[in-house]
């Protein structure tokens, strides 16, 4: 267990949730979107444009009193690769874990296909990861490729 | 929910595709065959095609079979609004098996997933089309005795023509060696020359529609060049005739070279090919109803 060290902690401190740190800044807002935080009750803090020693600028979220499951969070992955989730209970860093992301993706990205069934029939979306570095998904029902530079949440 | 449902050719193993070419050949020496009988097939077309359309009706029609169904979907419900879903689940009530075109994408995998019968692509929009495909490997090997260690020269539109991507994916099980022949603004895509390089598959491209190429060629496999592909009409009209074959260019070929092409044709073969023996595309067309009777009788669990 990591003691915290209060020097570093550039945005408030955590009794007990869940901190989503190195996070491309460019992409929080994307995050917090996929983690559906406008709608939580929980007090969460994003911070952007932090320094960060691996990655010069980084975005980070905290979210206090939650822990998310390992699905939720593996959904991460398809836009935040690197990011790191950290979770504190009692002050203290007892768990820290890379994303990874799952073989297939359900019902969040949407198909760049306009002329895909998946936009044209109220149902879910299901893609295949068929490339991981950088991210490459193929839509299960059109085929269509979608690239990690032209994801779009659903 | 219905494994029998034929989507995509990729869905089909290499030994159920020798079974299915197998049994087209049965049908071919004997189409007429009551095995259909008390069966309902709908060929439910959203999106118009005489061609596929009739060819899959009288595939039921001559083995006994009853058809039900519509050639076009401006008459339906789905015009009205009414969901895919509902549809097919509708159909369902009344049919053993669903023959369904569809311009929308993926619209027969998502029905082959919830319908309590099997499915049938007969081509969803610009991804798959897999009876073209059966009937294609059905006259190759035909047609030269074999699907293995062939030469097959595509030609013309490459980068839109669904019937190559799909055909050069089928031939994978079988060492297959291409050549590409298009302009510019019709290459095949990157993804299928990656296809081929992962599956130790040779292939050449080139610009020029040669003798030399067709020489050393045993299926020439013929495209529409369309006009509506290109973004440069300029460069439409430099190459709408340079990918057009006259019977002159057949005079060096290999003895069983053979001209396919999915039809309709417009101009790339001219009619003087027509009468040369090495002109297969309407007996393609032909084997068209052989394999979609081997398809159906797949797709319905019925032993032929
Ligand atoms: N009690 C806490 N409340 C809020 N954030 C915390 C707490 N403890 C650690 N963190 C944050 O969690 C992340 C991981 O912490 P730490 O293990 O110290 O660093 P790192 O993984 O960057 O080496 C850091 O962004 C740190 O600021
Ligand atoms: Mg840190
Ligand atoms: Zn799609």
């Amino acid at each position: 267990m990591t003691k915290i060290n209060n020097d570093s902690l550039a945005v408030a401190a955590l009794k007990d949730g869940t901190v989503i740190d190195r996070i491309n800044p460019e992409v929080i807002f994307k995050v917090v979107d996929l983690l559906n935080i406008p709608n939580l009750k929980n007090s969460v803090t994003i911070g952007v444009n932090l320094d960060s020693k691996h990655m010069g600028k980084k975005g980070i979220i905290k979210v206090a009193d939650m822990f998310f499951d390992e699905e939720t969070l593996n959904r991460i992955a398809l836009i935040a690769p690197q990011a790191k989730v950290n979770e504190i209970r009692n002050y203290n860093v007892t768990s820290k874990r890379h994303v990874s992301l799952p073989d297939d993706i359900i019902d969040i990205v949407r198909c760049n296909n306009p002329k895909c069934i998946t936009n044209n029939e109220p149902m879910k979306t299901l893609f295949h990861v068929v490339d991981r570095n950088p991210v490459t998904l193929c839509c299960h029902y059109c085929e269509h490729k979608v690239d990690h530079n032209e994801l779009t949440l659903k | 929910m219905s494994n029998k449902s034929l989507v995509s050719i990729n869905d089909l193993s290499k030994e159920e595709i020798l079974d299915l070419i197998e049994k087209a050949s049965h049908f071919e020496q004997n189409p007429n065959r009551d095995i259909l009988a008390g069966k309902v097939v709908a060929t439910l077309f959203f999106e118009p095609s005489t061609r596929t359309r009739l060819s899959f009706e009288t595939a039921v029609n001559r083995l006994g079979g009853r058809v039900i169904g519509f050639s076009d979907a401006s008459t339906t419900s789905s015009s009205k609004g009414e969901t895919l879903k509902d549809t097919i689940m509708m159909v369902s009530n009344y049919a053993d098996l669903i023959v369904m075109r569809h311009h929308i994408e993926g619209a027969a995998r998502y029905a082959s997933e919830f319908a309590p019968v099997p499915i049938i692509n007969a081509g969803d929009g610009a991804n798959q089309h897999p009876s073209q495909t059966m009937l294609d490997l059905y006259s190759i090997n035909k047609t030269q005795g074999t699907l293995y260690d062939l030469t097959i020269t595509m030609v013309g539109d490459l980068k839109y023509g669904r019937t190559v991507h799909s055909l050069l994916m089928a031939m994978r099980h079988f060492r297959p060696r291409f050549n590409f022949v298009a302009c510019n603004e019709l290459q095949m895509p990157l993804e299928y020359k990656e296809f081929c390089q992962a599956n130790g598959i040779e292939y050449h491209e080139y610009r020029d529609f040669s003798e030399e190429v067709i020489n050393e060629t045993d299926i020439l496999y013929m495209t529409r060049v369309q006009r509506e592909r290109f973004t440069d009409l300029l460069e439409y009209e430099r190459v709408k005739n340079l990918y057009n074959l006259h019977n002159s260019m057949l005079d060096n070929s290999k003895p069983n070279l053979r001209v396919l092409h999915p039809l309709p044709r417009v101009n790339e073969i001219s009619y003087d090919v027509d009468d040369n023996p090495k002109a297969y595309y309407i007996q393609q067309a032909k084997n068209g109803l052989y394999a979609r009777q081997a398809i159906i009788c797949r797709a319905l669990g019925i032993d032929c």
